[in-house]
């Protein structure tokens, strides 16, 4: 039966809305809307519509990533949640757990940077919050074009600005990440927020709505227009005309969040809650929604009690706003009060708008009218697409490419040089220094190693964490590539001290409609499955950001993993930086002439080509665990993972951050400039003191693992010999500056910021 | 046993405080609500970090009007130990309990580092435990440190030996004559933008800050308060 | 109902980094005839009350004690009837 109208006529009318097609404006297709009419029984209104069209949207509903998101494996003993709530939960032991999750805010960024970046803060740490647990540190991967460029200069600048003013502001510190550099990027910037946080497991939370009759609460700051179809938004790609979707940039409050933080902590302490969600992409509807479905259950909302900071807002207007800092809660009839006092104790407004209903609908109610009414697992069974892949021309192609054969006559001093001096791999201080590593005085390693660690207190344990995305490998070859982005994140946890426990992924990629795109896509998500399985490593949660493309463009396919480790002693906690001269340097695992897709290449040439590297997974396994396993004997005084600019780039980082120089003697078939910048997998470089150097050797021998013993550190130079022949011989100091100097150089006054 | 409170405004970080003097020290601390106005059963006050009331109007300005700061005025006047960490210089500064102001560093980018700070002076309460002149490694983490004063108050404060760390090296900021703290003419009110309480374990990166805590701890001992 | 228009500068004496650096910007950007800019801030405070006399010494009063910081900043208002 339809509902009653709204006294509301300006909106159109369900006829109208068929008539006219105007469904489409919200980016429901023919055939959605068909079907829509078909769960409701008769047709939608203008209110019913958007809800219909957010939920059924890419990213509220995984539409495209759905049947191949199930390809990646979940489960694992200490898995305590999965895929499907706010955040995953990995169990550490006593009693606790670790909760993260990393999440895409890529096109609100493009158009308004600051915002876009800084309320993708704040809904992550929503999405920790919301399982119960205290956030206790932020990550993030950012991809932009290249620096020559004003306006790449500007995203970029203001994306940091936005991150650090909303991390710093709630306090919570930001220690670690990766931002890279490509032009692929440059009309489509990537920015992926990663949050981790702690809980006991008893104060797990879900986003579910159950008992019938229980109040549904809505907590946090007012509702405005904001943000309207952001999630729509997310959903296409980036034109000229996005630039008058401003509005759906929402603008966020940390001070707000903080606030929100408490309160919501406060009430898991209190034992107080059912269910409780985030209000992120799509607001009041997808957490209504999401929530009831979850609980088998159907909620009844009065639009009438939603606190609202604008003047007449209509239903549609109010279940579709991306007003940030609020949660849905749902708790035990009775117990409103409690709920209200703790609001009312951190300044926070909150209000009942609704219960809990045992009829699986969603009903809203607005000025004493019924103005929508919906099948509530309707709205989270969108129809899902399975498309079909097909690999590209390129890759065809460039089967045949050698890379090295344009490269190899380089002078390796030289390339070092202008490896270093590449965004992508120069430092990153620019960057960390905005944001506030240390409030929390927990962080054990901040931003500058392979991975950021947090210390636990009150435990003898520590967290190792950190973000690896890879477009270059992906795009040359998605199954290899995805199988790398997770080795390599995985790598770099281990050598903190850790063992990986899980990750959060976001896949990054173009149009999944065009078929090239979807094989990049089914590729990349076969790839890090076999390696999840491989290395031990479920995938807890994550996300997927789609239509990364502009005019046709699309972005390097680039899935970004975040891993979390668990350290077991904090006399495990290990960096990358050279300890003491004297110490024997070790390179682990084989080097083969791998320039494909290298930095190398990129910084060379100007472009990527060939195959990336080649990854042998249960290789990869004995090296982590084998380094692992130095490290927890007390073996090793630095560790290193070798990535973007091969070994000779791990070498200057280590000499860097060491303040001291080494000598190396190699010896090798290949070329100096194929040994020194493969990017060949499975290699780490180590460093122990001279007492040590021979039973590591001995151990790592024994486990299977291949080992060359390269030199020492000391002195002031990096001096690298080849088959006896000097390759190079650079001062360290210089090459600090280089490594330094290079985005502060790129970001200089005279550019726009 | 010497007893800290720690007001607790909207939004501060004061967790890091608590936790430093009870990890140091091993002294009674409590975080207080910014609405209990009675702080005469504690020895000494920890205004802490963070962005109190958002930072909104000024960092500092609407926290200064909380009803806590009635206590913190009479500490002060009673010529307790009073200590304002990042934000808390902010609000002593706004409350007129320290001269001068806290601007926007001069580059306008937040800034977290470790920073190096000359100890000028041994001879306060907060610094016994240092030697005048050493340097030392103590987390920043503001994008308003920018100390100014006018030329009147920085000829006074230096007359008096108010200033009580400096920068080393860099001037992180751009503040007036690389002041990092300063403290009142009693000497009993001290403002920093650096946060000792995060320098209190060499895994922290330095443990420098552990000294500040425990000439607090032995100037009150040994004034005869104990 | 007066609504005061309140306009906060810093004083002249004070150094403004972020004038400086949104000057520069704009010198790049082509507007190279600009010579000075300095930045402040605007707050419009909408008053019950009839009597502008009375508001302005309210107004006044509310800049000295919390909108304003008088060791770096300087003020002026003006004020206005109706909404």
């Amino acid at each position: 039966m339809q509902p009653e109208k709204s006294p509301l006529s300006r909106e159109p009318a369900p006829e109208m809305i068929r008539d006219r097609k105007l469904y489409r404006e919200m980016g429901l297709t023919d055939e959605e809307y068909e079907r829509v009419v078909r769960c409701l029984g008769r047709l939608p209104n203008w209110t019913e519509t958007g809800i219909y069209s957010v939920m059924w949207s890419e990213h509220c509903s995984y539409k495209n990533s759905k049947p191949l998101l199930r390809r990646f494996p979940v489960d694992g003993p200490r898995v305590l949640q999965g895929p499907g709530e706010g955040a995953g939960v990995i169990d550490i032991g006593d009693g606790q757990a670790v909760v993260f999750k990393i999440e895409s805010h890529n096109h609100p960024s493009a158009v308004e940077p600051f915002q876009g970046a800084a309320t993708g803060v704040g809904g992550i740490l929503r999405d920790v919050f919301s399982m119960g647990a205290r956030p206790i540190a932020l990550l993030n991967s950012l991809r932009f074009g290249s620096l020559d460029h004003p306006r790449v200069r500007y995203l970029f600048s203001r994306a940091v600005a936005g991150i650090a003013h909303y991390g710093n502001r709630v306090g919570v510190p930001t220690v670690g990440g990766e931002v890279c550099f490509d032009p692929r990027y440059e009309d489509n910037p990537l920015v992926n927020a990663m949050c981790v946080g702690i809980l006991d497991h008893r104060d797990l939370q879900r986003g579910v709505a159950t008992g019938e009759g229980n109040p549904v609460i809505y907590v946090g700051a007012s509702t405005g227009r904001d943000g309207i179809h952001g999630a729509t938004f997310a959903s296409e790609e980036l034109s000229e005309e996005s630039e008058e979707k401003r509005p759906s940039v929402q603008a966020g409050d940390p001070f707000t969040e903080k606030l929100l933080l408490e309160a919501c902590l406060e009430m898991v302490e209190k034992n107080l809650l059912v269910g409780i969600q985030d209000m992120g992409a799509a607001g009041l509807t997808c957490s209504s929604a999401e929530m009831a479905a979850k609980g088998n259950a159907g909620m009844v909302l009065d639009l009438d009690r939603v606190p609202q900071r604008e003047p007449a807002m209509t239903p549609y207007e109010m279940m579709l706003s991306e007003s940030q800092e609020r949660m849905l809660l749902v708790v035990e009839k009775g117990r409103e009060e409690e709920v209200r006092r703790i609001c009312d104790k951190w300044g926070l407004p909150s209000a009942v708008v609704g219960r809990v209903t045992g009829d699986g609908r969603l009903r809203l109610l607005h000025k004493g009218e019924k103005v929508a009414d919906i099948p509530v697992q309707t709205l989270t069974e969108a129809p899902e697409c399975v498309r079909e892949g097909v690999e590209p021309g390129y890759y065809r192609e460039y089967a045949s490419f050698v890379p090295e054969a344009e490269l190899v006559d380089l002078d390796p001093g030289e390339a070092l040089l202008k490896v270093l001096a590449s965004p992508t791999v120069a430092s990153k201080r620019w960057v960390y220094r905005q944001y506030d590593a240390t409030v929390g005085t927990s962080t054990a390693v901040p931003p500058g190693s392979d991975a950021a660690v947090i210390a636990l207190r009150g435990t003898e344990k520590a967290l190792a964490m950190c973000t690896d995305g890879n477009g270059r490998y992906v795009y040359l070859d998605p199954k290899r590539g995805g199988a790398i982005a997770v080795a390599e994140a995985a790598r770099n946890v281990v050598c903190s001290g850790a063992e990986p426990l899980g990750l959060t992924d976001c896949l990054n990629f173009g149009n999944p409609e065009k078929p090239e795109i979807y094989w990049q896509l089914a590729g990349a998500i076969d790839g890090m499955s076999e390696a999840c399985r491989v290395l031990g490593t479920p995938v807890v949660g994550g996300n997927v950001s789609l239509y990364n493309e502009t005019r046709g463009q699309a972005v390097l396919p680039t899935p970004v993993v975040g891993m979390v480790g668990l350290i077991r002693r904090r006399d495990h906690i290990t960096t990358q930086d050279f300890k003491k001269d004297g110490d024997v340097l070790f390179l682990l695992g084989e080097t083969r002439a791998e320039l494909g897709g290298s930095e190398l290449q990129q910084v060379i040439t100007g472009r990527i080509a060939g195959r990336p590297p080649g990854i042998d997974l249960e290789e990869e396994k004995r090296l982590q665990e084998t380094v692992l396993e130095s490290i927890r004997r007390g073996w090793v005084s630095s560790a290193h993972d070798l990535s973007e600019g091969g070994l000779a780039v791990a070498l200057a980082e280590s000499c860097i951050g060491g303040g001291r120089g080494a000598t190396i003697d190699l010896s090798s078939d290949l070329s100096a400039i194929a040994f020194l910048f493969s990017e060949s997998q499975s290699r780490v470089l180590l460093t122990t003191s001279p007492e040590m150097a021979e039973r590591l050797e001995t151990f790592l021998r024994e486990r299977g693992v291949p080992v060359q013993r390269i030199g020492r550190v000391g002195g002031e130079h990096l001096k690298v010999r080849l088959n006896g022949t000097a390759v190079i011989d650079a001062d360290v100091q210089e090459l600090a500056e280089v490594w330094e100097g290079a985005i502060p150089c790129a970001m200089n006054p005279s550019s726009m910021s | 046993m010497m007893r800290f409170a720690v007001p607790i405004f909207p939004g501060s970080a004061g967790m890091d405080c608590v936790r430093a003097v009870e990890d140091v020290l091993a002294q009674p601390v409590d975080p207080v609500c910014h609405t209990q106005t009675d702080l005469s059963s504690y020895d000494a006050v920890i205004l802490p970090g963070g962005f109190s009331y958002g930072d909104y109007l000024r960092p500092g300005a609407l926290a200064r009007f909380a009803p806590v700061m009635e206590g913190v005025r009479e500490a002060a006047a009673k010529g307790k130990l009073v200590v304002g960490i990042g934000n808390g210089f902010q609000i002593l500064l706004e409350a007129g309990l320290l001269p001068g102001a806290m601007r926007r560093n001069d580059h306008l980018q937040f800034r977290c580092d470790f920073q190096r700070l000359r100890v000028e002076t041994d001879r306060l309460p907060f610094t016994r435990d240092y030697r005048a002149g050493e340097t030392i490694r103590i987390p920043i983490a503001h994008g308003q440190g920018n100390y100014h004063c006018d030329d009147e108050t920085l000829a006074e404060l230096r007359q008096n030996g108010q200033i009580v760390f400096r920068y080393a090296g860099e001037n992180p900021n751009g503040s007036v004559d690389a002041i990092a703290g300063i403290v009142n003419r009693e000497g009993n009110v001290l403002g920093l933008m650096p946060h000792p309480e995060r320098a209190v374990r060499e895994w922290m990166g330095s443990a420098d800050g552990v000294r500040f805590f425990t000439s607090m701890l032995k100037y009150w001992r040994e004034s005869g308060a104990a | 109902m007066i609504k005061a228009t309140i306009t906060v500068k810093l004083k002249p004496s004070v150094l403004d980094p972020q004038g400086e650096a949104i000057r520069k910007s704009l010198n790049a950007l082509g507007f190279d005839e600009v010579t000075g800019l300095r930045t402040g801030k605007t707050m419009e405070v909408w008053l019950e009350a009839d009597d502008p006399g009375e508001a302005e010494a309210r107004v006044k009063a509310m800049c000295e004690k919390l909108l304003v910081n008088p060791v770096i900043e300087t003020y002026s208002f003006s004020l206005e009837e109706g909404k």
